[in-house]
Order: structure tokens, then sequence, then C-alpha cells
């Protein structure tokens, strides 16, 4: 399956970019990412637990990141294996833009899945990547900008009050 | 008054109290003492280059005996390929390596790389984990017309291509066909899937070797349709076993439909691993490791093309297939696609000029093979349904464009090569038009109209062939097995009779029906008879049940070694009774003497075979056992008509079946519920092809629908109330009892009949719908509605 998105996240095009290329963002944000070790160069090596439908298994597998023109594009790809459960292969190219209001963040990702995960999981596969991605960006726009406050509504929201709720990774980033 | 007993007579299946009560012996409650755990680990890409396979760690493993990779089975036979297809050239098939472990490379998902035999199937699956496997993924070769394609890549690097052969039949007839389409009044084309399918019998596959180093034999126990012919294809291809010393036993088994005909790499891996650990091997197929290892059924892809004359007389059938082979040739896959399709593209039909081109293709797909059918269903759904569509685009009827086309004087020599023995298709027909009430379709048409709903009506007619045969014929075609079948007949000394027969029953009630012809034949009572199947140690021989063989050609040695019982028999008597042999007569298990009241019972005949006190020991052997062997002189060709009616959603495309009317000749009829039932399985089978079903696959060869959550089996409540009919009987010429076969009719002739009524009811609401693939799935039909 394939998905295009993009979603403008607000803070500078050079954090945003030292952010992707972090293997403890990226642990904090890979949903059920429960090790992340490496570094942009050598690429990752990351161990996630995922419940896909009838299917639950641990996927290890490598990281790497290719194409990369900082700060501006980056490809990040990568196999997990899990066992008996088959494997999830997949990549995501991500392209950023500088904005007025931060950054914009493009993303093409393509995931593939084989083995019992294919047999038994097809038919919630595409809705699963889906929510994997949405929820890997969300979590990274969080990690980058701090949380949006479920509290604020839009047009309360006056522009600095969501730097109060800066989050740990939020230090870490900037 | 219906018969209560003998031929004709309906006893309730015997063997269904073992089954309903749990006390049936399937190959999974077999256990031999000190026996191991088998679990294949299988490749989970469609298609790779095995660069290392790395069992140390899982050597290690708790419980392991041993794990097994295809370089224990260097210089071990490959499985063999049960028929051998020439091509339209003059050349046979290719035909690549099928090594039981993978070597070198994996060819689709599910191909099994490495086995691990262990104290517990716990302990296996946990080893198979352990095992590190480097396979680099190459791209897979998945579409079949692209697998054709130039740069496709080659599921077998060593045959060149991805086409298996490339068949035209009949090959002369090519140049006459192209004129009679070119100069036709009207031509009709139609271009259609049939989809690929899972068997899915409800007891998954099993196998059992077992080793005994006293005499140097083997045992395989395993879910076979046809135990010698596994035991001639293993021993001989590919462990080099001799017959003597191996014994292959298919107890009970739970459903077959063609798929458990085939010899499988899991039957000769236990059988060849027993004999290395020196002790017995289980493997226990789960419902996930079926789909993706149990030969699968169907995938043609075929443009027909049916071509009439001004007055609506067919006057040609040129069609073009693509056969899916799956990676690798199946046992009798090659089969399918010509001799067992391209031999039924005549249909009922006197269409004087056919030809049928099929280019069969290797894909990095599960293989594909005989499915309930085998080819003839291919052959039934494109040509019923390109006259469907030709009616339509005349604007004619139907039922009555078939009806002027019918094949009306038997013998009918088809150009196809096969001779119609005899048969009325406007008898079945008739029939039909009666069971399906098509006088009142308006009406229920107008009730369903009423509710918002479409309704449509949809016919069609069938052919089919079974009881492959004769040897010699068949050994020209290109088969590598005789077509016969044997069977035994002990008499034992107080006058119960053991049938022994190489006709296996998974589900058909052989063990009912089959006592019914000998207990006719003898007039004694059925429950003194009982049949012994499925042990090659204690049958003579046999090929095994498939084709809707075995009562044609089973059922026809049974009579033909009780008819030497009976003559031997006569002797007897006529001795016990001092009579001459020739005024014997037996009936009702009496022997008397013609035109007097003296008379013994079989009882005192038996006995006296096997306690010769008064015996004529001089000219005659004690004892009473006789063996015969029977080879069919043709075919048989059951066929009939079948009507489906069907209501559709417009609002979400579902369609349901109101009334689905069979109306079928299988000659003479042993047992009518035993053959209604048969008729009802198969029209549950057509039926889920026809609007559920469907084995899918992504363009990376990856099985998508390996569970029931994604494999839609038909259900219950997804049919309906059948009625079915067998009244209209043309006894087959050719064999003793006249039968023609039953076990495969319901999956040939419903599809169509779901579809053109599909089609009827799309077209009555106004949507210019000419064809649907199948399955009409709701998703389908409503994309189909809306452009």
């Amino acid at each position: 399956m394939q998905m295009s998105d993009s979603r403008e996240i607000k803070a500078p095009q050079s954090v945003v970019w030292s952010a992707i290329l972090d293997p403890e963002v990226l642990k904090a944000c890979v949903p059920g990412c429960t090790e992340m070790a490496g570094s942009a160069e050598e690429g990752f090596e990351a161990t996630v637990v995922q419940k896909v439908g009838p299917v639950k298994a641990t996927f290890k597998g490598q990281v790497t990141l290719s194409d990369m023109d900082e700060p501006n594009l980056v490809t990040l790809s990568g196999e997990g294996k899990g066992g008996a459960a088959g494997f999830a292969k997949g990549g995501a190219t991500v392209r950023l833009e500088p904005t007025e209001a931060g950054t914009m963040l493009h993303y093409d990702v393509e995931a593939k899945v084989g083995g019992k995960l294919a047999q038994l999981g097809s038919r919630i596969i595409d809705g699963f990547a889906k929510k994997m991605a949405d929820q890997f960006f969300e979590n990274f726009q969080q990690a980058v900008e701090g949380p949006a406050d479920p509290d604020a509504a839009p047009e309360a929201g006056a522009e600095g009050d969501g730097t109060k709720k800066k989050s740990w990774l939020k230090r870490i980033v900037s | 008054m219906p018969k209560d007993h003998g031929i004709g007579a309906s006893p309730k299946r015997r063997e269904d109290v073992r089954f309903l009560t749990g006390a049936g012996q399937y190959t999974d409650d077999i256990n031999v003492y000190g026996q191991t755990y088998c679990y294949f680990l299988r490749s989970d890409v469609a298609h790779g280059k095995i660069n290392r396979i790395d069992t140390s760690d899982a050597e290690k493993m708790p419980g392991v005996v041993r794990i097994f990779t295809g370089k224990d089975f260097e210089g071990v036979g490959g499985l063999p390929c049960g028929w051998q297809v020439t091509d339209r050239f003059g050349q046979p098939m290719k035909e690549p390596g099928h090594p039981v472990l993978a070597q070198g490379k994996v060819r689709h998902v599910g191909d099994p790389i490495a086995a691990v035999v262990a104290d517990s199937l716990e302990e296996a699956r946990n080893a198979a984990e352990a095992i590190v496997l480097d396979i680099e993924e190459l791209p897979a070769a998945v579409d079949m017309k692209a697998a054709l394609g130039d740069g496709a890549p080659l599921v077998h690097d060593d045959i060149g291509s991805n086409l298996c052969y490339d068949w035209g039949f009949v090959e002369d007839n090519k140049g006459a066909v192209d004129e009679a389409i070119k100069n036709a009044a009207h031509v009709t084309t139609l271009e259609l899937v049939n989809q690929r399918l899972v068997a899915n019998p409800m007891e998954p596959r099993v196998a059992v070797g077992d080793y005994s180093r006293a005499n140097d034999e083997s045992t395989l126990y395993t879910t076979s349709q046809n135990p010698h012919v596994i035991r001639l294809l293993m021993g001989a291809f590919v462990l080099g076993i001799p017959e003597h010393k191996l014994r292959v036993v298919a107890p009970d088994v739970g459903g077959g439909f063609g798929t458990k005909i085939f010899h499988y790499a899991e039957e000769a891996f236990v059988t060849f691993a027993a004999r290395k650990i020196n002790r017995p091997v289980k493997w226990t197929a789960s419902r996930s490791e079926a789909f993706m290892s149990d030969a699968h059924g169907r995938d043609h892809v075929t443009k027909i093309e049916l071509a009439l004359d001004k007055d609506n007389n067919f006057v040609a059938i040129r069609t073009e297939t693509l056969a899916n082979m799956g990676a690798y040739l199946s046992t009798f896959a090659p089969s399918v696609p010509t001799w067992l399709h391209g031999t039924l593209m005549a249909g009922n039909y006197k269409t004087p000029n056919i030809y049928v081109n099929v280019k069969a293709v290797f894909t990095n797909t599960v293989p594909v093979d005989a499915y309930r059918g085998a080819g003839r269903p291919e052959a039934t759904f494109q040509l019923e349904r390109v006259i469907d569509k030709a009616a339509r685009e005349l604007g004619v009827d139907p039922i009555a464009l078939r009806r002027q086309n019918f094949v009306t004087e038997f013998p009918y020599q088809t150009p196809v090569a096969v001779v119609y023995d005899t048969g009325d298709y406007n008898a079945t027909m008739n029939k039909l038009e009666e069971m399906a009430d098509i006088k009142g379709f308006a009406a229920r048409r107008k009730a369903s109209e009423a509710k918002g709903k479409l309704r449509g009506f949809g016919v069609n007619c069938y052919i089919e062939a079974c009881g492959i045969a004769p040897s010699n014929l068949v050994g020209q075609l290109g088969a590598r097995a005789g077509l016969y079948e044997s069977a035994t007949v002990r008499v034992n000394a107080t006058g119960t009779i053991s049938v022994y027969t190489g006709s296996h029953s998974h589900g058909q009630g052989h063990e009912t029906a089959f006592p019914q012809v000998v207990a006719e034949m003898l007039g004694i009572d059925e429950s003194m008879i009982d049949i012994v199947h499925g042990d090659t140690s204690k049958i003579p021989m046999g090929m095994g049940t498939y084709g809707s063989r075995s009562l044609a050609v089973g059922g026809s040695a049974m009579v033909r070694a009780t008819e030497k019982i009976i003559n031997k028999a006569k002797k007897i008597a006529s001795h016990l009774l001092e009579a001459s042999e020739a005024d014997i007569e037996l009936k009702d298990g009496k022997f008397s003497v013609a035109g007097t009241d003296k008379s013994v019972a079989w009882g005192d005949v038996t006995l006296a075979a096997y306690v010769p006190h008064n015996y004529p020991l001089e000219d005659l052997e004690p004892g009473l056992e006789e063996t015969a062997f029977y080879d069919p002189s043709n075919f048989t060709y059951p066929a009939g008509a079948y009507a489906c009616e069907v209501e559709l959603d417009p609002e979400t495309g579902k369609v349901t079946i109101e009334r689905f009317a069979a109306a079928d000749d299988f000659g003479n009829i042993v047992n009518p519920m035993i053959v209604s039932g048969q008729v009802h399985g198969g029209l549950a089978q057509g039926i889920g092809q026809a609007l559920l079903e469907s084995c899918a696959y992504d363009e990376n060869g990856q099985l998508l629908s390996a569970s029931y959550m994604d494999y839609a089996m038909p259900r219950a409540d997804d049919v309906p109330f059948y009625s079915v009919d067998h009244s209209c009987a043309t006894p087959c010429t050719h064999n003793p009892l006249g039968v023609k076969g039953c076990g495969e009719a319901g999956a040939i002739g419903s599809p169509p009949a779901v579809i053109n009524a599909v089609i009827d009811a799309l077209q009555s609401g106004g949507h210019k719908v000419e064809h649907i693939n199948m399955p009409a799935s709701p998703q389908r039909v409503w994309a189909a509605m809306h452009g």
C-alpha cells in the first residue's frame, strides 16, 4: 500500500531535521517501539511490538537512511522480521519545506507485509498502516512542538499557550 | 413403492454412525508408539534465493531430534508429475523439478524450506523459529499474462520461460475453425476469469510415517483419495522404496474434493524422516498451512468466441485460455486444462468446428491441480456464459437457443475427440422447466420489484466426462498411470462377505452403496457385506477416487468379481444338488434347480467351499474369493440442466439465491438419497464459487486469503433449499451397471446458472452489464451497476 500526506510543524526546519534522525525521538514516536539504537550514518536497529488483527509479534529489523539531502530530504527504509508472524517492510520519503509558521513535512509511505501478516491480516493492513503512519507523525509533531492542548479551543488558543506544555521530548529535541 | 434394499433403495449411510458419534478413525487419530512431531518452516516470500539456512541454534533447542533441509534431499527424487502433455508443436511440456524441501530457491509462499522433527509439536515449532534464514527476495511472477512477457521473473531459471506448454486441440481443426468464424453470420465474444479456489476439505492434510527395522518396511498413514497411487509415486519416483516394502494407509478421510489426490512433499518427508531417525514422524496441517500447501483449483483466464449462422445454429467455437500451474507441477495438473477441459468444449451442442488453445503458465503461487470438476467447470462456465450472451445479442430465448443446438442422436462423435454414448438433453430440460416453474417467474419478479429488488432467472446445461478411461487411450494422451479399478470379493464360510476395493471413500458413502450392488446380485442382505478400502496391504491394487469414477469403474470391477463368485458358487451348488450346472438358478440368496423345488441356501454353498467334505475337489478348488480388474471402454457422460433464480438488492449489490433446480441424468442410480446428497454438496461448492470464494494474491505473490475471515466459504444461509431430480436416466451403454457418476455435477453445472441469473437481474433493472466475474460479491455487483 502507498500513502502520502503532509503536516505543518511549528518548529524551524533544522530542528525538525535533527529530530527525524535522532534514535531517541524515533523510539518515542514509532508506535510499539521498544528499542532503537544506532545512528543516522550507520542505520538503526529497531524492535517493535505490534498487533495486527489476530497476529501479535515482535518485529526486529534494520532501518537505513538514504537519499539524504540535509535538511530537505531523507528516505527511511527498513524491514522487520516477526518470525512466524511474517514480515513487514517499507519506506518513507520525508521532504521538509520552510513555511511561515515553521516547517511543512511531506511524506510518502510505502508498506508491504508478507507471510502470516498478509494471510490473516490483509483486509485490515491498509487501515493499520495508515494508523501507524498517522500515529508516528502525530507523535513526531508532538515531540517537536509539544502536545496539543485538548482543553484549548482553537479560537482561544493563543500562540504561546502550547509552549507551556512542552514535553520531555520537546526538551530533548530543542 | 420404492425399494427397501438393493439397487435403487435409499438405506441410511452406515458410515455416518461412526462419523456422527466421534468414532471415525482419521489419520490424526493414529498415534504410533514413540512418535515424533514435525513442523515445516515455510517460505514467507513468493520468490527468493536461499543464501543460507543456519540450523545450529535450533538444533540445540529442547526436544529437537533432527532438522532437515533441502540438502538432506540431494540425490533423492523430486515429486513426480503424473501426466505429460504434448504441445501444439509436438514437444513435451516443460517439467521442472519439484524437490521435497526447497533447494536453492523458494518459489511460492508456503514452499517448505526446513523440517524440524522433535518430541513434541511445540518444541518443533519453537526450534523452527530459531532457524536463521538468509533469503534474498526476488521479483515474483504472479499475473499470468505478465509472467509470459519479456523480462518477467523466471519461476524456474533452467527452463528459460514461464510457459509450461502451448496446447492446441484439435490442432488440425484450427484452419477450419478460423474460416467458419470469419464467415459466420454472428460471433459472440466473451472474456472471463475462472478464479482460483481452495478446496478446503473439513479435515486438513495429515501424514504419519513409520519404519520397521525388523523387516525394512515403511508405512505411511495419509489423508489420501488414492493410497495405491501414492505408494507408486512416492515409492518408485521419490524415495526408491519397492512396493512390497511400502504400505500406504488412507483411513477415514474427511473430504477430498480432488485436493487429496496428489502426492505431497509432506508425505514423502515423514516417510523419509522416519527411516532416518528410526522413529515415527507425524505431521498435521494447520488450517493456515492448508491454504498455502494444498493444491488450489481453477485459475483460468479465457477468451471464447461462439459463431452462429443466420438461423442461429452454432457453427464454431474458438477459445484461448491461460491456465495457472502455480510454482510446480502438481501430480495431475497438466491434464486439467487440457484433456479434462478441451474435450468438453462441445458441451451438449452439435457445433461442427471447435478449437481450444491453452497456455499453461508457471507463477510464484501455490500449485494448481484438480478441484471438484477439474477442467469441466471451466469449460461449462465459458460455454454456457457465451451462449447466454449470444441469446441476448440475438434477442432469442436462451432455452430455445440451447434446445435448437442440442445433440439429439447418439452415439455422437464430437469434434473434440470424445464420443457421447447416450443422453437426452431435451428430457432434462423439460424436467427443469417444470421444476423451476418458469411460468410463475414473471409474478415472482413483480413481487421482488415491489420490494425494490431485482429478480433474475438463469439457466444452463452441462455435460461432463467421468470415469476417465480406457487405459490404453489415456496412455496415448500422456497419463502415466492406468485408469482401471480392482475389486476382490471374499466370501467367508458363513456367507458374510468382505469386498476389497481400490476406490476410496472420503465422504461419498461407498460403505453403504457398494453393498447394495453386491447384495442385489446375490440376493442376500446388505448387512452381510462390508467394504474394505484405503490400505495397500489389504487391497490388490487401486487407482482411487476422483473424477466421479468410483461406482462406474470401481463398482463395475465389483460386479465382475461378483459374477465370478456366482459362477463358482453355482458349480458348488450343482454338486450339492446333484444337478447340471446349467440348471442352477440363483434367486433371493438361494440356489435352486430350475423347474424343481430342490434348493440349497447361500450359506450351505459358502460353507461347503471352506469345509469341502462334500465337494468336487478333483474339478474345483476350495474357497470362494474372486478378484476382477475393470478397465472401462469409454468415459461416461453425465449431463443435465440447471436453473437459478436470484434476488438482487440494488442498494447494496447483494445477491441471494431464491430457487435452484437441478435436473441430472446420471444413468442408473444405486442409492438415490446419496446421489441427492452428492448433488447438494456440489451445488454448495458451485454457488460458493459463483458468489463467495476467491483465493487472492497481491502483486508480490503474498497470499492474502489464508483464513476463513478472508476466504468466504458458503454457509447454510447462503444456499437455498434445492430442487433436485435424477429421473431422466439414459443408462450408460458400456458399463455393467449403466451408471455415469454424480460426484462433480453440482459443482460443474451451477456457476453459470448463478451468473446468468445475476446478469438477467441486472439487465431487468436497466443495467447494461454483459458479464461479471466470479465471485459476484456485493462489491463487484454494485461496481458493475454503477459503471
